[in-house]
Protein backbone atom coordinates (compact mmCIF):
# COMPACT_ATOMS: atom_id res chain seq x y z
CA UNK A 1 0.00 0.00 0.00
CA UNK A 2 1.35 3.17 -1.19
CA UNK A 3 2.09 5.76 1.87
CA UNK A 4 1.01 9.48 0.39
CA UNK A 5 2.81 11.98 2.05
CA UNK A 6 0.80 15.31 1.97
CA UNK A 7 3.34 18.08 2.11
CA UNK A 8 2.71 21.46 3.28
CA UNK A 9 2.47 23.74 0.21
CA UNK A 10 3.52 27.22 0.86
CA UNK A 11 1.87 29.50 -1.35
CA UNK A 12 3.74 32.76 -1.56
CA UNK A 13 1.40 35.94 -2.32
CA UNK A 14 1.91 39.23 -2.85
CA UNK A 15 0.95 40.42 0.09
CA UNK A 16 3.85 38.23 2.11
CA UNK A 17 6.20 40.78 0.35
CA UNK A 18 3.98 43.13 1.30
CA UNK A 19 3.73 42.91 4.85
CA UNK A 20 7.50 41.80 5.22
CA UNK A 21 8.17 45.58 3.64
CA UNK A 22 5.36 47.10 5.98
CA UNK A 23 7.30 45.47 8.96
CA UNK A 24 10.95 46.91 7.71
CA UNK A 25 9.02 50.27 7.02
CA UNK A 26 7.30 50.54 10.32
CA UNK A 27 10.51 49.60 11.91
CA UNK A 28 12.62 52.32 10.20
CA UNK A 29 10.28 54.99 11.26
CA UNK A 30 10.08 53.71 15.25
CA UNK A 31 14.33 54.04 15.17
CA UNK A 32 14.04 57.33 14.23
CA UNK A 33 11.29 58.05 16.97
CA UNK A 34 13.61 55.67 19.58
CA UNK A 35 17.00 57.29 18.78
CA UNK A 36 16.29 60.91 18.80
CA UNK A 37 19.96 61.82 19.92
CA UNK A 38 22.09 59.31 17.39
CA UNK A 39 22.00 60.76 14.03
CA UNK A 40 23.63 57.80 12.63
CA UNK A 41 21.27 55.36 13.35
CA UNK A 42 18.57 57.58 12.31
CA UNK A 43 20.81 57.59 8.46
CA UNK A 44 20.56 53.53 9.13
CA UNK A 45 16.60 54.21 9.87
CA UNK A 46 16.13 55.66 6.63
CA UNK A 47 18.23 53.43 4.78
CA UNK A 48 16.02 50.67 5.98
CA UNK A 49 12.85 52.43 5.04
CA UNK A 50 14.19 52.72 1.58
CA UNK A 51 15.01 49.23 1.57
CA UNK A 52 11.52 48.59 2.57
CA UNK A 53 10.17 50.55 -0.69
CA UNK A 54 12.52 48.26 -2.69
CA UNK A 55 11.21 44.94 -2.05
CA UNK A 56 7.66 46.59 -2.68
CA UNK A 57 9.02 47.53 -6.05
CA UNK A 58 10.52 44.27 -6.94
CA UNK A 59 7.67 42.10 -5.91
CA UNK A 60 5.29 44.26 -7.89
CA UNK A 61 8.02 43.30 -10.59
CA UNK A 62 7.57 40.02 -10.05
CA UNK A 63 3.45 39.71 -9.65
CA UNK A 64 2.96 42.04 -12.51
CA UNK A 65 5.49 40.82 -14.79
CA UNK A 66 6.35 43.88 -14.84
CA UNK A 67 10.43 44.95 -15.46
CA UNK A 68 9.62 48.69 -14.77
CA UNK A 69 9.70 47.97 -11.00
CA UNK A 70 13.33 46.67 -10.69
CA UNK A 71 14.91 49.27 -13.09
CA UNK A 72 13.01 52.11 -10.31
CA UNK A 73 14.83 49.89 -7.71
CA UNK A 74 17.70 50.28 -9.41
CA UNK A 75 17.11 54.75 -9.04
CA UNK A 76 16.23 54.02 -5.61
CA UNK A 77 19.42 52.37 -4.88
CA UNK A 78 21.31 55.52 -6.03
CA UNK A 79 19.22 57.88 -4.17
CA UNK A 80 20.41 55.39 -1.13
CA UNK A 81 23.72 55.66 -1.78
CA UNK A 82 24.03 59.36 -2.51
CA UNK A 83 21.56 60.27 0.33
CA UNK A 84 23.91 58.73 2.91
CA UNK A 85 27.03 59.61 1.86
CA UNK A 86 26.01 63.78 1.83
CA UNK A 87 24.46 63.00 5.25
CA UNK A 88 27.90 61.06 6.88
CA UNK A 89 29.82 63.70 5.42
CA UNK A 90 27.60 66.49 7.03
CA UNK A 91 28.12 64.43 9.88
CA UNK A 92 31.52 64.11 9.68
CA UNK A 93 31.93 68.08 9.68
CA UNK A 94 29.19 68.60 12.56
CA UNK A 95 31.56 66.66 14.87
CA UNK A 96 34.75 68.30 13.67
CA UNK A 97 32.79 71.49 14.93
CA UNK A 98 31.00 71.16 17.76
CA UNK A 99 32.00 67.53 19.27
CA UNK A 100 29.40 66.27 19.56
CA UNK A 101 26.56 64.59 16.87
CA UNK A 102 23.33 64.73 19.92
CA UNK A 103 20.60 65.70 17.35
CA UNK A 104 18.74 68.08 20.34
CA UNK A 105 21.71 70.22 20.04
CA UNK A 106 20.92 71.31 16.35
CA UNK A 107 19.01 74.28 17.13
CA UNK A 108 20.97 77.18 16.19
CA UNK A 109 19.60 77.17 12.71
CA UNK A 110 16.31 77.63 14.09
CA UNK A 111 14.68 80.47 11.60
CA UNK B 1 7.58 25.91 -4.20
CA UNK B 2 7.70 24.57 -0.21
CA UNK B 3 11.57 25.29 -0.37
CA UNK B 4 10.83 28.13 -1.99
CA UNK B 5 8.43 29.39 0.71
CA UNK B 6 10.40 28.00 3.84
CA UNK B 7 13.67 29.97 2.04
CA UNK B 8 11.18 33.21 2.38
CA UNK B 9 10.23 32.60 5.94
CA UNK B 10 13.70 32.08 7.17
CA UNK B 11 15.13 35.36 5.23
CA UNK B 12 12.12 37.09 6.34
CA UNK B 13 12.73 36.09 9.80
CA UNK B 14 15.88 37.30 10.09
CA UNK B 15 15.20 40.10 7.75
CA UNK B 16 12.61 41.58 11.00
CA UNK B 17 15.42 40.32 13.76
CA UNK B 18 17.81 42.14 12.50
CA UNK B 19 16.21 45.46 11.34
CA UNK B 20 14.98 45.18 14.91
CA UNK B 21 18.83 44.92 15.96
CA UNK B 22 19.80 47.98 13.93
CA UNK B 23 17.06 50.16 16.19
CA UNK B 24 17.69 48.56 19.48
CA UNK B 25 20.84 47.39 19.93
CA UNK B 26 23.07 50.20 22.25
CA UNK B 27 26.25 49.81 20.43
CA UNK B 28 26.65 51.28 16.81
CA UNK B 29 29.10 48.93 15.35
CA UNK B 30 26.79 46.43 16.58
CA UNK B 31 23.61 47.87 15.04
CA UNK B 32 25.79 48.41 11.60
CA UNK B 33 26.50 44.87 11.69
CA UNK B 34 22.89 44.35 11.84
CA UNK B 35 21.98 46.40 9.31
CA UNK B 36 24.75 44.24 6.68
CA UNK B 37 22.82 40.90 7.66
CA UNK B 38 19.35 42.71 7.33
CA UNK B 39 20.45 43.32 3.31
CA UNK B 40 21.77 40.37 2.92
CA UNK B 41 18.76 38.67 3.84
CA UNK B 42 16.78 41.46 1.71
CA UNK B 43 19.16 40.02 -1.06
CA UNK B 44 17.92 36.47 -0.74
CA UNK B 45 14.36 37.92 -0.62
CA UNK B 46 14.85 39.38 -4.06
CA UNK B 47 16.62 36.14 -5.35
CA UNK B 48 13.28 34.71 -4.36
CA UNK B 49 11.46 37.51 -6.42
CA UNK B 50 13.69 36.53 -9.84
CA UNK B 51 15.72 39.94 -9.36
CA UNK B 52 18.86 38.53 -9.81
CA UNK B 53 20.54 41.69 -11.06
CA UNK B 54 19.18 43.78 -7.91
CA UNK B 55 20.24 41.24 -5.33
CA UNK B 56 23.93 41.26 -6.22
CA UNK B 57 23.59 44.86 -6.51
CA UNK B 58 22.31 45.64 -3.22
CA UNK B 59 24.70 43.69 -1.98
CA UNK B 60 27.70 45.31 -3.92
CA UNK B 61 26.37 48.55 -3.45
CA UNK B 62 24.79 48.33 0.58
CA UNK B 63 27.04 46.09 1.77
CA UNK B 64 30.09 47.21 0.04
CA UNK B 65 29.82 50.73 0.21
CA UNK B 66 27.21 52.15 2.13
CA UNK B 67 27.55 49.73 5.27
CA UNK B 68 31.17 50.10 5.11
CA UNK B 69 30.62 53.93 4.81
CA UNK B 70 28.69 53.32 8.32
CA UNK B 71 30.57 51.51 9.77
CA UNK B 72 33.82 53.93 9.07
CA UNK B 73 32.16 56.68 10.32
CA UNK B 74 30.84 55.05 13.54
CA UNK B 75 34.58 53.99 13.77
CA UNK B 76 35.96 57.73 13.44
CA UNK B 77 33.77 59.49 15.50
CA UNK B 78 34.62 59.27 19.37
CA UNK B 79 31.44 59.50 20.69
CA UNK B 80 30.27 57.93 24.37
CA UNK B 81 27.48 56.37 22.98
CA UNK B 82 25.96 55.08 25.89
CA UNK B 83 24.84 58.65 26.88
CA UNK B 84 23.41 58.80 23.66
CA UNK B 85 20.57 55.71 24.27
CA UNK B 86 19.35 58.44 27.39
CA UNK B 87 15.55 59.44 25.31
CA UNK B 88 14.83 56.04 24.80
CA UNK B 89 12.72 55.05 28.03
CA UNK B 90 10.93 58.21 27.09
CA UNK B 91 10.12 57.73 23.77
CA UNK B 92 9.31 54.60 23.73
CA UNK B 93 5.31 54.68 24.11
CA UNK B 94 4.66 56.93 22.24
CA UNK B 95 6.95 55.56 19.64
CA UNK B 96 4.80 51.96 19.71
CA UNK B 97 1.70 53.95 19.53
CA UNK B 98 2.39 55.32 16.00
CA UNK B 99 4.17 51.88 15.13
CA UNK B 100 0.94 49.92 15.80
CA UNK B 101 -1.48 52.36 13.90
CA UNK B 102 0.66 52.98 11.01
CA UNK B 103 1.48 48.71 10.38
CA UNK B 104 -2.28 48.47 11.15
CA UNK B 105 -3.05 51.02 8.60
CA UNK B 106 -0.92 49.42 6.09
CA UNK B 107 -2.49 45.99 6.79
CA UNK B 108 -6.09 47.38 6.02
CA UNK B 109 -4.10 48.49 2.64
CA UNK B 110 -2.89 45.84 1.87
CA UNK B 111 -5.33 43.50 2.67
CA UNK B 112 -8.59 45.50 1.47
CA UNK B 113 -6.61 46.62 -2.21
CA UNK B 114 -3.79 44.04 -3.50
CA UNK B 115 -5.80 41.45 -4.10
CA UNK B 116 -5.68 38.41 -7.64
CA UNK B 117 -8.23 40.05 -9.35
CA UNK B 118 -6.89 43.76 -8.96
CA UNK B 119 -3.18 42.24 -10.17
CA UNK B 120 -4.88 41.12 -13.59
CA UNK B 121 -5.95 44.44 -14.13
CA UNK B 122 -2.84 45.91 -14.12
CA UNK B 123 -1.32 46.01 -17.54
CA UNK B 124 2.39 45.22 -17.65
CA UNK B 125 4.12 48.32 -19.65
CA UNK B 126 7.47 46.77 -20.71
CA UNK B 127 6.91 42.49 -20.08
CA UNK B 128 9.41 40.31 -18.04
CA UNK B 129 10.65 37.99 -20.66
CA UNK B 130 11.25 34.48 -20.13
CA UNK B 131 14.46 32.85 -18.58
CA UNK B 132 14.48 30.73 -21.84
CA UNK B 133 15.40 33.67 -23.73
CA UNK B 134 17.40 36.47 -21.82
CA UNK B 135 18.77 36.53 -18.20
CA UNK B 136 17.14 39.35 -16.00
CA UNK B 137 20.34 41.01 -16.19
CA UNK B 138 20.39 40.68 -20.00
CA UNK B 139 16.35 42.06 -19.87
CA UNK B 140 17.11 45.17 -17.31
CA UNK B 141 20.06 46.66 -19.81
CA UNK B 142 17.74 46.38 -22.55
CA UNK B 143 15.76 48.22 -20.82
CA UNK B 144 17.97 50.50 -19.13
CA UNK B 145 19.98 52.01 -21.56
CA UNK B 146 16.78 52.45 -24.04
CA UNK B 147 13.56 53.34 -22.39
CA UNK B 148 15.25 54.94 -19.12
CA UNK B 149 18.49 56.34 -20.87
CA UNK B 150 17.55 59.61 -19.57
CA UNK B 151 16.66 58.49 -15.72
CA UNK B 152 19.74 56.49 -15.99
CA UNK B 153 22.04 59.76 -16.97
CA UNK B 154 20.36 61.62 -14.09
CA UNK B 155 21.25 58.88 -11.61
CA UNK B 156 24.71 59.15 -12.96
CA UNK B 157 24.73 62.88 -12.20
CA UNK B 158 23.01 62.77 -8.76
CA UNK B 159 25.74 60.54 -7.72
CA UNK B 160 27.98 62.89 -9.18
CA UNK B 161 26.77 66.02 -7.18
CA UNK B 162 26.53 63.58 -4.34
CA UNK B 163 30.47 62.30 -4.84
CA UNK B 164 31.44 66.19 -5.33
CA UNK B 165 29.23 67.11 -2.44
CA UNK B 166 30.72 65.41 -0.10
CA UNK B 167 34.36 65.92 -0.80
CA UNK B 168 33.68 69.45 -0.89
CA UNK B 169 32.27 69.46 2.79
CA UNK B 170 34.72 66.82 4.05
CA UNK B 171 37.47 68.51 2.88
CA UNK B 172 39.15 71.00 5.14
CA UNK B 173 42.52 73.30 3.67
CA UNK B 174 45.35 73.32 6.91
CA UNK B 175 47.56 75.85 7.20
CA UNK B 176 50.13 75.67 9.01
CA UNK B 177 51.87 73.04 6.62
CA UNK B 178 54.22 74.06 4.39
CA UNK B 179 53.97 72.34 1.14
CA UNK B 180 55.14 72.52 -2.76
CA UNK B 181 53.03 74.99 -5.01
CA UNK B 182 54.06 74.18 -8.30
CA UNK B 183 52.14 76.99 -10.27
CA UNK B 184 53.78 79.65 -7.46
CA UNK B 185 57.09 77.64 -8.44
CA UNK B 186 56.46 78.05 -12.41
CA UNK B 187 55.03 81.86 -12.12
CA UNK B 188 58.00 83.31 -10.27
CA UNK B 189 60.46 85.36 -12.73
CA UNK B 190 63.79 86.30 -12.97
CA UNK B 191 62.99 89.81 -12.32
CA UNK B 192 60.49 89.49 -9.32
CA UNK B 193 63.94 87.82 -6.82
CA UNK B 194 66.91 89.13 -8.51
CA UNK B 195 68.33 92.52 -8.37
CA UNK B 196 71.82 93.65 -9.17
CA UNK B 197 73.16 96.69 -7.21
CA UNK B 198 76.18 98.35 -7.25
CA UNK B 199 77.02 99.79 -3.84
CA UNK B 200 78.56 102.73 -3.63
CA UNK B 201 82.31 101.81 -1.33
CA UNK B 202 81.62 102.35 2.94
CA UNK B 203 77.88 102.66 2.21
CA UNK B 204 76.84 99.03 2.34
CA UNK B 205 73.37 97.62 0.40
CA UNK B 206 69.62 99.12 1.53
Amino acid sequence: MEQIVKLPVIDLGIAHFLILAAIIFVIGISGIFLNRKNVIIILMSVELMLLAVNINFVAFSYYLEDLVGQVFSLFILTVAAAEASIGLAILVIYYRNRGTIEVEDINQMRG
Amino acid sequence: MLILGLLFYIFAFVMVVSALNVVLVKNPVHSVLCLILCFFSASGIFMILGAEFIAMVMIIVYVGAVAVLFLFVVMMLNINFIKMKEGFQRYLPLCLIIATVLFIDLYLVINSSVNQENLLLAKASIPIPSEKDLTNTHSIGMVLYTEYFYPFQIAGLMLLVAMIGSIVLTHRVRTNVKKQNISDQLARKREDCISIVTPESRMGVK
